[in-house]
């Protein structure tokens, strides 16, 4: 059920992707539209996505976040949310993000998969997720709120894309059958100090019952997660602000490591 | 700085503590002027009257205040250290009684280093460790404080054998020299619930191994070698979670294997 009109739906999606493109702070929506539901935020954020297809920009991944139960328990909901990634948000491995181009960002460590068959909820699980994964893969993803003094409330964020701004990913590929993305190690270094660390267990229990959650959830709009997706499966370490001039190393169990300099 | 006296009376409380399953006040809230090497002072004392009375044996070292988090807690910058005996061995298939053995448990999950040649400090290093290493486990270690509602500074722990209580180790073991130790992932589950995770790096911000190269060149300013055999805990790579009976715990660690413990 929503609440909001097209126009207002597609009001409040350019004022957000402006945000986000011109790297300017805004208060959340929900101070002016008290009632919006989910169904509304999740419009708002389809509409940021038509608006940039229109542009020419192609969808490259999908992603998922808030999957740290406890995250979860704090925001005071018991599902994760979901989103998309640009093609232009991707840095490569090795490169720098500009900061000039953010708001106030965030990184976190976080383990990505592709698809090689479709996956279509609703009763997508754990196993079905693993019969369909073609690749694991490392990816840190840079996240930066466009609500002010990251003041928000959950279906502010799904409006505002999940915070998603810029990712990373590396190289080593492994095979589902080669790593047990459950008990995989993280190390995240600023400036060669180790300030975060953590195991894909952090993400739902196992990072593939995120990618499970997000096929489910596609499937309550008739979407699903088509052949050959990239999906980042959410934050395993905290998200960690970081500045111009930090740079940002992540170094993971069996696949390798990743690194990008903010300037 | 302690008289010899003063020394052995802290021992002796802390021997009757651990016995009687009591809790004392903070010895640094009664003899603010005590060092850290009085409290290793101490540690030692109480290890005699662990042996002298009880019979039991030294079977390692263990190494703690190795995170970040507990350091900037206790004010300071480098680890600690503990005995371990036989009589601290809590086995794989059974239940750890806390009710009739402990005060104020807490677990942590750690990586145990077991020993096939001695290491002798100084000038330990960390190829030296992986050369002297047999191979690594999974570890549970169930701390415990006599002093009163953990209400510790770093001379409290020392004193008190480094908080140590019972340790478990897994049956499964790796070789170290086929492990990254400082990406090795660890999950924690309590009662079935991901409570925390981890990776190596957690210890000294660096490596597991790191925390036995500390072990070994601080053992070695007093001609103490960690010996072939000895099983060495490095610290844990999680944060410290309160136990009570009833709860069941495991730990996973990528690569390497996974352990649990029951308590009652």
């Amino acid at each position: 059920m929503s609440t909001l009109s097209r126009a207002t739906i597609a009001q409040l999606a350019e004022h957000l992707e402006n945000a986000e493109l011109q790297a300017f702070d805004v208060t959340k929506i929900t101070d002016d539209y008290p009632d919006m539901d989910w169904e509304d935020a999740y419009d708002i954020q389809w509409e940021i996505r038509s608006r940039k297809q229109a542009r020419g920009t192609k969808v490259v991944g999908l992603k998922m976040g808030l999957t740290s139960y406890e995250k979860m328990k704090q925001m005071g909901v018991d599902v994760p949310v979901y989103a998309f990634l640009a093609d232009y948000f991707n840095v490569p491995d090795g490169g720098t993000v500009k900061t000039a181009e953010l708001i106030h960002p965030k990184v976190e460590a976080e383990i990505a998969i592709i698809t090689s068959k479709p996956l279509r909820g609703p009763g997508c699980t754990v196993a079905h997720v693993l019969a369909a994964t073609e690749a694991v893969l490392p990816a840190v993803e840079v996240i930066d709120s466009r609500y002010r003094d990251f003041k928000f409330d959950l279906k502010s964020v799904v409006a505002d894309n999940a915070s998603s701004a810029r990712f990373v990913t590396g190289g080593n590929l492994k095979r589902v059958d080669q790593v047990d993305m459950k008990t995989l190690g993280v190390v995240m270094e600023i400036n060669g100090q180790v300030v975060a660390t953590g195991a894909g267990a952090a993400v739902l229990g196992h990072p593939a019952a995120s990618v499970a959650m997000l096929a489910n959830m596609l499937a309550e709009r008739g979407e699903e997660i088509p052949a050959g997706t990239f999906i980042m499966t959410g934050g395993i370490t905290a998200a960690v602000s970081v500045k111009a001039g930090d740079s940002v190393c992540v170094r993971y169990q069996d696949l390798g490591s990743i690194s990008m300099t903010f300037v | 700085m302690l008289q010899p006296e003063q020394i052995q009376t802290f021992a002796d409380e802390l021997y009757h503590a651990l016995r009687h399953q009591q809790m004392l006040a903070p010895l640094t809230e009664r003899a603010p002027d005590i060092t850290i090497e009085d409290a290793y002072a101490i540690s030692s004392a109480l290890l005699q009257k662990r042996i002298e009375i009880d019979g039991e044996k030294v079977i390692g070292k263990k190494i703690g205040v190795t995170s970040k988090a507990v350091q900037n807690m206790l004010g300071v910058h480098q680890p600690d250290f503990g005995y371990l005996t036989d009589a601290m061995v809590v086995d794989e298939s059974e239940p750890l009684s806390l009710t009739t053995r402990m005060i104020q448990p807490r677990a942590e999950g750690e990586i145990a280093f077991v020993l096939k040649h001695d290491l002798i400090g100084p000038g330990v290093t960390a190829t030296d460790v992986l050369r002297a290493t047999d191979f690594v486990v999974p570890c549970f270690e169930i701390v415990d404080s006599r002093v009163k509602d953990w209400k510790i500074k770093i001379q409290d722990t020392v004193a008190d054998n480094a908080s140590c209580g019972y340790f478990l180790l897994g049956s499964q073991a790796a070789d170290p020299r086929k492990l990254d130790l400082s990406t090795v992932g660890m999950v924690v589950e309590l009662n079935g619930q991901v409570i925390s995770t981890g990776a190596g790096a957690a210890a000294l911000g660096s490596s597991p191994v790191s925390c036995v190269v500390w072990l070994a060149n601080t053992l070695g300013k007093f001609g103490v070698p960690l010996k072939a055999g000895e099983v060495i805990l490095s610290g844990s790579l999680v944060p410290l979670q309160p136990v009570k009976a009833g709860d069941y715990m495991s730990v996973s660690i990528g690569g390497i294997g996974r352990t649990a413990v029951r308590f009652t």
